[in-house]
């Protein structure tokens, strides 16, 4: 399947995802267990995503300025920083140690 | 629509979260996307964590890409569960009303303490931010296509920060720090070891069973 195939079939899938909640009976998605291993995995997705995009060079894992950016995320989230400030954090820090020479 | 604490807050959230809708145009369009594909996905997909999702994983292929984007869409199907019970929306209207229910939506409801204002902090919220962050999506794609090499600017650090962000708030207690650690290991060791996209999929399947495991054994306690 061509990209365009994949944007359209990913989005269609978020679209009736959200319909499901809205059409089937409450009970069904509201039980704890549900809850539970959905807030699971959403944790286990963004922590894969956080790893592959900091170490993963195709398939190797490589140290290079992205690890700087996760460390500098890090101090800024502490800092309590919002959203965009976080992900400018990390451009600015992977470009300057680019910038110094290394990564 | 009056002005009202609801809608307050749900305009104020809209505007600070559609603002970052410009990190997502930027990412996407470096992530190998056209600027007709990223504005695509903000428009049909609209669930942020779901499209960042999917450009993260694009380069490991369209089914790694589709799998984790649809994984981490599964919690707006509890969230249109709890809003239709609050909200009750008939019809079509349901169909609207699923599109526009995402974290924001949903956080700006549930602050709210009458059925009036929850229905008017749902709408601000949900449409506000529908606006906003596809306005700045596209703002974000043309301005990505214009930066030129997307690594010398730090664009591939801002993927990474912008997936901190997203997991940053979710790490409330140790379960779900464990949770983190596990998923980010399992990854570590199936990059090099997995083929692409794999190593995403094998990290979901883990947290799923060590959750379903953890909870069993909590409900025989």
């Amino acid at each position: 399947m061509s990209t365009w195939g994949w944007v359209v079939a990913a989005g269609l899938v978020a679209v009736a995802t959200k319909l499901l909640g809205y059409l089937l009976p409450a009970r069904w998605l509201e039980s704890p267990r549900v809850a539970r291993v959905s807030n699971a995995v959403t944790i286990g997705l963004l922590s894969s995503l956080v790893l592959m995009n900091t170490l993963a060079s195709g398939p190797r894992l490589r140290l290079d300025a992205r690890v700087v950016a996760l460390v500098a995320g890090v101090v800024a989230l502490k800092l309590r920083a919002p959203f965009v400030v976080v992900v400018l954090v990390g451009a600015v820090s992977a470009a300057l140690v680019r910038l110094a020479g290394w990564g | 629509m009056n002005v009202t604490p609801a809608t307050r807050m749900g305009a104020s959230i809209a505007v600070a979260v559609g603002i970052y809708g410009i990190s997502f145009g930027a990412l996407s369009v470096t992530s190998g996307l056209t600027v007709a594909q990223t504005c695509c996905l903000s428009l049909l997909m609209f669930t942020g964590g779901s499209q960042f999702a999917f450009i993260g994983s694009i380069a490991a292929g369209g089914p790694a890409a589709l799998l984790s984007a649809s994984l981490l869409g599964v919690r707006n199907a509890l969230y249109g569960a709890h809003m239709s019970g609050l909200l009750r929306p008939r019809g079509w209207r349901r169909l609207g009303y699923a599109q526009i229910t995402i974290d924001e939506s949903v956080a700006t409801t549930l602050a709210q303490s009458s059925p009036e204002e929850q229905r008017r902090g749902f709408l601000t919220a949900g449409l506000g931010v529908f606006l906003l962050w596809n306005l700045f999506t596209l703002v974000g794609a043309l301005l990505g296509n214009a930066l030129g090499d997307p690594r010398r600017w730090g664009l591939d650090g801002a993927a990474v920060t912008a997936f901190l962000a997203l997991l940053w708030p979710r790490l409330r207690n140790r379960d779900a720090v464990a949770v983190a650690v596990v998923a980010a290991l399992v990854t570590a060791v199936g990059v090099p070891t997995l083929p692409a996209g794999v190593p995403l999929l094998v990290a979901a399947v883990v947290t799923a069973g060590l959750t379903l495991w953890t909870t069993r054994d909590r409900g025989a306690a």
